[in-house]
């Protein structure tokens, strides 16, 4: 061997146990509907969310347009903007971006990056998708029932989430709590999949630091999830007591509106801390996948190994870790004991150590690599770019001090739409526009790719950041119309009519990307198996897109990590997990 | 190498922005300055390594792109090199965490020469509560609440009896002198924050929550709900008056104790007839209305709603406005009316009036007025007669030509605009959902079929 490489070797231990034949479904409804082929699933979750996504970017668009322009459209009342609010954050937060990562890219990518046929319990996963669609049908229900959706905002705060004076209390809560409770359940059904396919079926030799960061990023976002969901179910079945037989878990005495309600002796506090309990690994839910993923974009793109792969492993553990004992940096000024703020500050602030070691990697992988402006590197610099900025902007709210002035300002809604909402949306973007020619056989048209990408990323960014700014001038956030204060300048409202254009260009642009999905299905340019001369398993299939069972005759063996990218002597730029050091072609030039 | 040029225009671009961006906290007014000194420390942190990491991206990108004759490094780790960013990152983070928490240290220990006030949230009003002479707040729980006890007062508890009641979303507060404010919901959580004083705490029923601070420069303060309220959250506002301590003394001296408002005599109906003699002249003597002398209905409205206008009148709160016509009008003839007393009789003759509905004269689109209504509902109650404890007049049956004028006047800033009408700004914002004149007409047109 003329050549040195990372954690090769020429050995791989024999397999365990015996293949099973899978069962293969013979008519189309057994192949499209009711499958149980994980990729098949992957797609169903990826188009129902993406479905009701838009829904939710519609939603926004008539709040900004209430923000920008108060009081000039007669169908947007404080209660639709309350209930656009509140439908927007939880449909984008649950029913798409977490059932995009887990679901969509979970299913598809798992199996085939860690060498398996399918998910290990493909029943369970079929049902999975069917539940998790139910969930969604609940939800938009709920804007068709008398009194509408809830508008309680996306955190549902009891009390006043199941009082009069909030819009949705009588039917729109109860079919949101309900929705939530199907989607955790149908969760539950996928995430255990995920979990025990990573842990059980990985092919020979795939050992867990050979696994690619995509598939570490997903599976410990699914292991939070198993742990934090709970924490949100239960608090959907305590609220739904409270409001259909009168517990008082979350309800303390109270009198609304004039009228002593009978509740007593329940805490509203204690409801914030369960779903914070769940709310803020649920960040990291949706931001691990993206890790993951975006770090094997750049270092495909680049042509370079992701520095320093075991940290970015353990990062992710760490940031999973972590991520269950900051939540309460959510509360700093919800009436909790003050004395946790010295707690949870500095937890929240330690966790910042593993995430910038992330971007640092990211960033130190460009460097000295061989970078392919690809419209997928393009998405993943942009998420770079909008990562750090609202991973800064995280430091002043996770300071307990610094949160004080700033809290339910529209500089929280500016912070967590940049790292939550745009860097997120900005990797999905990428990571579909790189395992599109996996997925369809074709590659997506690129002109349009790149317009895609200058808007979205260019324009998200002149939506956030300004808004930041409104949260220091202190513009509260949720607030149906500013009206007038004297501190908060005029030239506000301008500032908020120029976010609400972006926004609008924004949401339409994503039509182009639309539209390049189904053109490209029909006419786009064949990809061939590897288009992006990529080393993971994926990439190495017997056939483009793989058939039901992945991998054609035999399952791949895997020799190496996921990253032999530009490793010297070596003649291809790549060599893929699944090549034996032996069978590695050497560079001729070499003497 | 477009996307690095576009990554350093949006650096700078940001960089300029902050500084040039006329969108900044406000002045502050409290103690706070060691708040703002730790989030100046955290812009300057974040923002070196905002540029600093940035900048090193877009040189990346410019200097390492795609060459065909060219290839990548291989180096999968550099231990040493992790090491120190790890390091650099944890001193970073140290220098902005120690100070903030030695902020919030303070934060959370109150001096103890602070006064103890209280601050008392509900569904979409502030009202406040000083101690009396005793210095001790009497004991309260929300079973007492009621019309008469809005504070929900312990009638027993002799420290509750010189207790200062302040039923106005205003409330004044003496400079330099530290003070503890206690928080209070009754319905849900609400969220009192001052952006001058820079402290925030939310108000969540069952318990009890504080802030402090030492206000430090007189003036007129916003006080907002920020923590989502229902419906009517965006018109929750109150406002802090911080003014020297004598003219706080004159302030606070004209509230009544709890023993005082427990005290006050309900008005004389018959002491009020003789009163309503002059009233009679255009509003009937029935108290029907008349549509034309602009005398709208008075029956079967609530007689704590009568007494706040008539004492607006007086006081030249309503009826002051120069395109207030017909207000104007009337505020003479508040003025005859001599004191509080006066008031509180006419109020009690003008409820002992029979509450015949006033004839329809609006048209409108009924079923249109009815999706509308339903934000009214929320505070004027669905049967439109009016909630006491949301300080919601009653609606259903008056006049609807008045209910379009007042809905046109609150629209236009003609009425709710005056500093002192604490509840009419916000049905000034509330009225603002109406888009147009039709919008005014169909809701009253579904208000007159309320039965």
């Amino acid at each position: 061997m003329d050549y040195v490489a990372h954690d090769a070797s020429d050995f791989a231990r024999p397999a365990e146990v015996e293949e099973m034949e899978l069962y293969h479904p013979k008519t189309f409804i057994g192949k499209y509907i009711w499958s149980q082929d994980a990729k098949v699933i992957a797609v169903q979750y990826a188009i129902t969310a993406i479905g009701i996504g838009l829904v939710a970017l519609v939603l926004s668009w008539l709040m900004r347009l209430q923000l920008a322009f108060p009081n000039s459209f007669s169908f947007i009342d404080p209660s639709n903007y309350l209930q656009f609010v509140t439908m927007h954050g939880m449909i984008m937060v649950i029913y798409l971006l977490t059932a995009l990562f887990l679901g969509g890219f979970g299913n598809y990518l798992i199996p085939l990056m860690v060498g398996a046929r399918d998910m290990v319990f493909p029943y369970v996963n079929m049902v999975s998708y069917w539940v998790y669609l139910t969930a969604v049908l609940l939800l938009v229900a709920s804007f068709f029932v008398p009194g509408g959706p809830t508008g309680a905002g996306w955190t549902l705060y009891p009390p006043q989430a199941i009082l009069q004076g909030t819009p949705g209390a009588t039917w729109g809560i109860i079919l949101m709590l309900v929705s939530l409770a199907f989607f955790i359940i149908g969760f539950t059904m996928g995430g255990l999949n995920y979990v025990v396919t990573v842990l059980q079926a990985r092919t020979r030799g795939m050992t867990m630091m050979r696994l690619p960061l995509t598939v570490w990023g997903i599976f410990t976002a699914t292991v939070l999830a198993l742990l934090a969901f709970p924490a949100l179910f239960v608090s959907a079945i305590m609220m739904m007591l409270d409001v259909t037989l009168g517990t008082s878990f979350f309800m303390p005495a109270i009198v609304s509106m004039g009228q002593q309600l009978d509740y007593t002796g329940g805490s509203p506090v204690l409801f914030q801390h369960l779903f914070w309990f769940f709310g803020h690994p649920e960040v990291y839910i949706v931001a691990l996948p993206a890790f993951g993923i975006v770090s094997d974009l750049i270092s495909v793109h680049a042509r370079k190994n992701i520095f320093g792969y075991r940290m970015m492993v353990w990062a992710i553990v760490a940031i999973g870790g972590l991520s269950f004992i900051v939540w309460a940096h959510h509360m700093y000024v919800s009436g909790m004991n003050p004395y946790f703020g010295f707690f949870f500050a500095t937890t929240t602030l330690i966790i910042a150590v593993p995430t910038a070691l992330k971007v640092y990697n990211w960033v130190l992988t460009l460097w000295r690599g061989n970078i392919h402006l690809t419209v997928p590197m393009l998405f993943a610099i942009g998420f770079i770019f909008t990562f750090i900025n609202g991973g800064l902007t995280g430091l002043f709210l996770g300071n307990v001090t610094v949160d004080v002035p700033l809290s339910d300002t529209m500089f929280v809604v500016a912070h967590f739409h940049m790292v939550m909402a745009i860097a997120p949306i900005l990797v999905v973007f990428g990571a579909i526009y790189h395992w599109y020619p996996k997925i369809t056989g074709r590659m997506l048209n690129d002109t349009l790719g790149k317009f895609h990408f200058w808007v979205t990323f260019v324009g998200s960014y002149a939506i956030y950041y300004p808004m930041h700014y409104l949260g220091f001038a202190g513009v509260p956030r949720r607030y149906y119309a500013i009206g007038g204060t004297n501190f908060i300048p005029e030239s506000a409202q301008a500032l908020n009519a120029s976010i609400t254009i972006a926004a609008l260009i924004v949401g339409v642009v994503q039509v182009v990307f639309l539209y390049n999905l189904v053109w490209s299905y029909f006419k786009g340019k064949p990809s061939g198996s590897n288009p992006w001369s990529a080393t993971t398993l994926e990439w190495q299939t017997a056939d483009t897109p793989p058939k039901h069972g992945n991998f054609g005759e035999t399952l791949p063996v895997v020799y190496r990590w996921a990253y032999d990218y530009s490793v010297p002597g070596a003649k291809e730029d790549f060599i893929p997990q699944n090549v034996p050091p032996r069978d590695v072609v050497l560079s001729s030039n070499k003497t | 190498m477009v996307i690095a040029i576009v990554l350093i225009i949006l650096i700078v671009g940001s960089v300029l922005f902050h500084f040039l961006s006329p969108w900044y906290f406000t002045p502050i007014a409290s103690n706070w300055g060691t708040i703002d000194d730790t989030i100046s420390l955290t812009f300057w942190v974040t923002g070196v390594v905002f540029v600093a990491v940035n900048l090193f991206m877009a040189y990346c990108v410019i200097r390492f792109r795609y060459r065909k004759e060219k290839r990548a490094d291989y180096e999968p780790e550099n231990k040493k090199l992790e090491a120190w960013l790890v390091g650099l990152t944890t001193v970073g983070v140290i220098a902005m965490l120690a100070p903030g928490l030695a902020v919030w240290a303070k934060f959370v220990t109150v001096p103890e020469n602070a006064t103890v006030i209280e601050a008392v949230g509900q569904q979409w009003y502030w009202s406040y509560r000083f101690p009396g002479k005793d210095g001790k707040l009497g004991t309260v729980d929300s079973r007492h609440v009621s019309d008469k006890n809005p504070f929900g007062m312990n009638p027993d508890d002799p420290n509750g009896q010189d207790d200062i009641l302040i039923t106005s979303p205003e409330l004044h507060l003496p400079i330099d002198k530290p003070v503890k404010v206690l928080l209070r919901s009754k319905d849900v959580l609400h969220n009192f924050s001052v952006a001058q004083i820079r402290v925030k705490m939310d108000l969540v029923p069952g318990l009890v929550t504080y802030v402090w601070f030492i206000p430090t420069r007189t003036g007129n303060f916003d006080l907002l709900c920020e923590e989502l309220c229902g419906i009517a959250h965006y018109t929750m506002r109150g406002k802090l008056i911080v003014e020297e301590e004598r003219a706080f003394q004159t302030w606070l001296s004209s509230y009544p104790t709890f023993a005082q408002t427990s005290a006050q005599a309900a008005g004389d109906a018959a002491a009020g007839k003789p009163l309503y003699a002059v009233c009679a002249a255009c509003h009937g003597v029935q108290a029907e209305g008349n549509a034309a002398l602009h005398a709208p209905k008075l029956s079967g409205q609530g007689d704590w709603y009568l007494k706040r206008q008539l004492k607006y009148y007086k006081q030249g709160v309503r009826g002051a406005h120069d395109k207030d016509v017909f207000g104007k009008m009337m505020a003479p003839m508040a003025a005859t009316l001599g004191d509080d007393s006066a008031i509180n009789n006419v109020s009690a003759y003008i409820r002992t009036l029979p509450d015949n509905p006033a004839p329809a004269t609006v048209k409108g689109n009924a079923n249109n007025g009815q999706t509308r209504y339903a934000t009214c509902a929320v505070c004027h109650g669905a049967n439109g007669r009016g909630i006491q404890a949301m300080n919601a007049p009653g609606l259903k049956g008056m006049s609807d030509w008045y209910l379009v004028t007042q809905l046109k006047n609150f629209k236009q800033g003609i009425r709710g605009a005056h500093p002192q009408d604490m509840y009419g700004g916000q049905m000034a914002l509330m009225a603002a959902i109406l888009t147009d004149d039709r919008a005014v007409d169909d809701l009253v047109a579904y208000i007159s079929t309320l039965k």
